[in-house]
């Protein structure tokens, strides 16, 4: 199987598979491309995580074209991004076109009842891994804990999150070179 | 007419969403519902439902939805609606695709530079808190359902989480294949 080829049914698998969006995506594709493909280590993955979070644009399409990027620049990344976007686009179509009841679907309501936790959990699960990846340490614990904290408690944007980790961490690098 | 409407207001969509998904829903009610009345609010409403329980980022399942809609309410045929669907999902790429590309060049460039190396160093535990967020924020009632109205679920809903968790995280069970198993799940306890 070609580069391609390989890129655009492994991120077909990701778009296909993501019930509910954006960062129900991040475990899935976690598995998908840092532990069965190994094209990125976890440190790489979470760095593009941060980068896709602060950049415009959907989350999802962001992840894959940075990724397809990385590996055979821009045809990659645009392979990567249509891969990601194609399930979407193809069972939006077929519902709009014919079954326009699909929603109020008792058995289709029912399956999402048993899958909607299922997300949750698998958002939380990864947050474990990837602390020992981004190495969170009894110094920097306060930075994940105070931005959970503003997001949930205080209804704070996650970009103001990203901005303010940013410029500290700068200042920080900064500073610990002056020492 | 329609077509090169769908194209600017979608790729406006597209470069002003920061944060993704649900973030974008009320940018795209406003474009789609208020200004240029493609759709009704109920209409719009159903997309959301829809677009819940469909793959794939809800931005483009509303852009797929919103452009096949919008040409068949302007009185066009069924093939032009899905040319109109097309044309509204990539206008909502297109933009953030290119930035991203120059994003990562630069990224990839300087990534071992002392000042990327401190931003990151602080952004990579941000991130997950990020992460944890979205998941605290998604532990509504939407998802587990009401523990006053409806204890069954609300304890179905519990264990099904519980379940995913430690499957995942003990027993590496893929993401996917837990997807699958919990709406089975669902389809035989409810």
């Amino acid at each position: 199987m070609g580069i391609y080829t390989e890129l655009f049914t492994t991120f077909s698998k990701i778009g296909g598979f993501t019930l509910g969006g954006g960062y129900a995506m991040v475990p899935i594709m976690e598995k998908e491309i840092v532990d069965k493909k190994q094209w990125l280590t976890h440190e790489e993955f979470i760095d593009i995580l941060v980068v896709a979070q602060s950049t415009p644009g959907l989350f999802a399409i962001d992840m894959a074209s940075h990724i397809g990027y990385k590996f055979k620049g821009i045809k990659g990344g645009i392979v990567s991004a249509l891969g990601v976007a194609g399930p979407s686009i193809i069972a939006i179509l077929l519902i709009a076109m014919f079954f326009q009841t699909f929603k109020d679907n008792i058995y289709v309501e029912k399956f999402f009842m048993g899958v909607r936790p299922c997300v949750v959990a698998l958002i939380l699960a990864p947050c474990f891994n990837m602390a020992k990846s981004a190495k969170i340490n009894w110094y920097n614990a306060w930075i994940p804990v105070v931005c959970a904290l503003l997001i949930c408690a205080f209804g704070v944007s996650p970009i103001w999150c990203i901005v303010a980790a940013g410029v500290g961490g700068y200042a920080y690098g900064k500073l610990k070179v002056k020492n | 007419m329609v077509f090169l409407k769908l194209f600017i207001v979608f790729s406006k969509i597209g470069i002003f969403n920061f944060g993704g998904g649900y973030a974008m829903l009320s940018l795209i009610q406003n474009e789609v519902v208020y200004k240029n009345h493609w759709l009704t609010v109920s209409e719009f409403t159903d997309i959301v439902a829809v677009s819940q329980s469909t793959p794939g980022p809800i931005g483009i399942n509303c852009a797929t939805y919103a452009g096949y809609t919008a040409v068949i309410n302007e009185g066009y045929p069924e093939w032009m609606a899905v040319l109109g669907a097309i044309i509204a999902s990539l206008s909502i790429i297109w933009l953030p695709f290119i930035l991203m590309i120059l994003v990562s060049k630069a990224l990839l460039k300087h990534s071992k530079s002392r000042g990327v190396q401190s931003v990151f160093s602080a952004l990579r535990p941000a991130i997950v808190g990020l992460l944890v967020s979205a998941a605290i924020m998604l532990m509504s009632e939407e998802n587990f359902g009401n523990p006053k109205e409806s204890t069954f679920v609300f304890i179905v809903s519990i264990l099904i989480f519980l379940f995913s968790f430690f499957g995942t995280r003990k027993f590496k069970i893929h993401p996917i294949l837990m997807i699958l198993l919990c709406g089975l799940a669902g389809l035989i306890i409810y």
